[in-house]
């Protein structure tokens, strides 16, 4: 069996999970860390629930979302788009699980921002959207890159939604830990071993990047 | 002309503002808990007051009858806090820049020559002293053209020796930009040197006003 495009694919798919993963987490970040708003325990509880509940369940959900009779399902089928059983349903599986690290993450990160910073710049005549990219931003970069680096690290070893919304079919949506879990039940040990030294070495190279970016941050305050 | 009336929750007490500045200088002068900085915020926009009003120029910023309460970003208030607040990530150059608005009185050239800042444009602000921050701190708030200057005990944190450098840029700033301040401090030197008109503020009123000689009487 190819590991290599096992490999490839779940580092593809973890990619582009994590880039899905920016836009709602910036959005989500800021709005738990900066603002009183009705509906804010709800949308704080939406967010954490794929972290608490069993990834399993959670990949149940999205397969009545999605699947072609679900509610959101039957809109892509109509645009033509298939989902389930795809790589498309790899990617949010992965980014829907991911999420709920890089919010908190990077909202603990806004939350040690000193907002004396950003009310000098309201003063300065910048608009709450242009602080946000000009001050609290940058000055939670560290914080910014630990979430991408979580979401990635978590994305990389989704299972449990995968497997519900995307199975194991081989050069499909196999992903490393499918793949390890179906090597492992099939007695190719030596195949699985060799998934495992490369998931380490992921995850290796993730958290180093993490640092450095931080470690790169930080020297610029 | 900024008209000030308004009432607002301060910690133990309430704090209560009925006053019309005019003239240049106007200094907040009380112990510190008296309620000063709070003003100041509540022009800024940074404190919402429970009640009343707040004009700048015959425009309402705040008006609580009317439900008017413009963002920090819209009322044109240059606002030097005691903490400097520079922002770390950005040299002194983008700093300066950072709220530049055009159409203002003063260009980038006159400001930086003012304070004398332009050795210090290229710099980051880890390696500014007190005094540098404190005039970096000023030349941006000026470069934001504000229509009024609210500087917080802009000397509080510098010692005997800075102050005395310092404080001819700010007495530059009142004569040759001609924007009103509101000036807080706590020190009687400063008030003399700087005031049109003195508030003497305690425990959230203000309890006289007048000229600094009036006021400070001991």
């Amino acid at each position: 069996m190819n590991l290599w495009q096992i490999t490839s694919f779940t580092v593809a798919t973890a990619l582009a999970a994590t880039l899905l993963m920016i836009p709602p987490g910036l959005l989500l970040a800021w709005l738990l860390a900066r603002n009183r708003f009705r509906g804010r325990v709800l949308v704080e509880t939406l967010v954490s629930l794929p972290l608490v509940l069993p990834p399993v369940a959670t990949g149940l959900i999205l397969l009545m979302l999605l699947a072609p009779r679900g509610p959101i399902g039957r809109v892509l089928a109509a645009t033509g788009i298939d989902v389930i059983f795809t790589w498309r349903a790899v990617v949010i599986a992965m980014t829907v699980m991911g999420l709920p690290l890089f919010v908190r993450t990077l909202r603990a990160g806004i939350e040690q921002v000193d907002r004396r910073y950003e009310e000098m710049a309201a003063t300065l005549g910048a608009a709450p959207l242009r602080v946000f990219f000009s001050i609290t931003l940058p000055l939670a970069l560290p914080a910014l890159a630990a979430a991408a680096v979580l979401g990635f690290a978590r994305a990389v070893g989704e299972f449990g939604a995968t497997i519900m919304v995307a199975g194991s079919i081989p050069g499909v949506t196999r992903t490393l830990p499918v793949a390890i879990y179906t090597f492992a039940e099939t007695g190719r040990d030596r195949d699985a071993a060799v998934l495992l030294v490369i998931a380490a070495a992921i995850a290796a190279g993730a958290l180093w990047l993490a640092n450095h970016v931080s470690a790169r941050a930080g020297l610029r305050t | 002309m900024i008209a000030l009336d308004f009432g607002l929750e301060q910690g133990g007490f309430t704090l209560e503002v009925h006053e019309r500045l005019e003239g240049r200088v106007t200094v907040l002068f009380g112990p510190s808990g008296a309620g000063k900085t709070t003003i100041l915020e509540a022009i800024a926009g940074l404190r919402r007051p429970v009640r009343g009003r707040i004009a700048l120029n015959g425009r309402d910023v705040f008006n609580a009858d009317a439900r008017v309460d413009v963002s920090p970003h819209g009322r044109h208030v240059g606002y030097v806090s005691q903490d400097v607040s520079l922002f770390p990530h950005l040299n002194v150059r983008r700093n300066l820049l950072y709220g530049q608005r055009r159409g203002g009185r003063l260009d980038p050239g006159t400001v930086t020559a003012m304070l004398e800042i332009e050795p210090l444009l290229d710099r980051g602000i880890g390696g500014l002293s007190g005094g540098e921050k404190q005039r970096v701190a000023l030349g941006r708030a000026l470069m934001s053209a504000p229509e009024i200057l609210l500087l917080d005990e802009p000397l509080a944190a510098v010692d005997v020796e800075l102050r005395r450098r310092i404080l001819p840029y700010l007495e530059r700033v009142r004569d040759e930009v001609g924007v009103p301040m509101i000036y807080v401090t706590h020190d009687r030197e400063e008030a003399r040197r700087f005031a049109d008109r003195v508030l003497l503020l305690e425990r959230g009123a203000i309890v006289r006003a007048g000229t600094a000689d009036e006021v400070l009487r001991p």
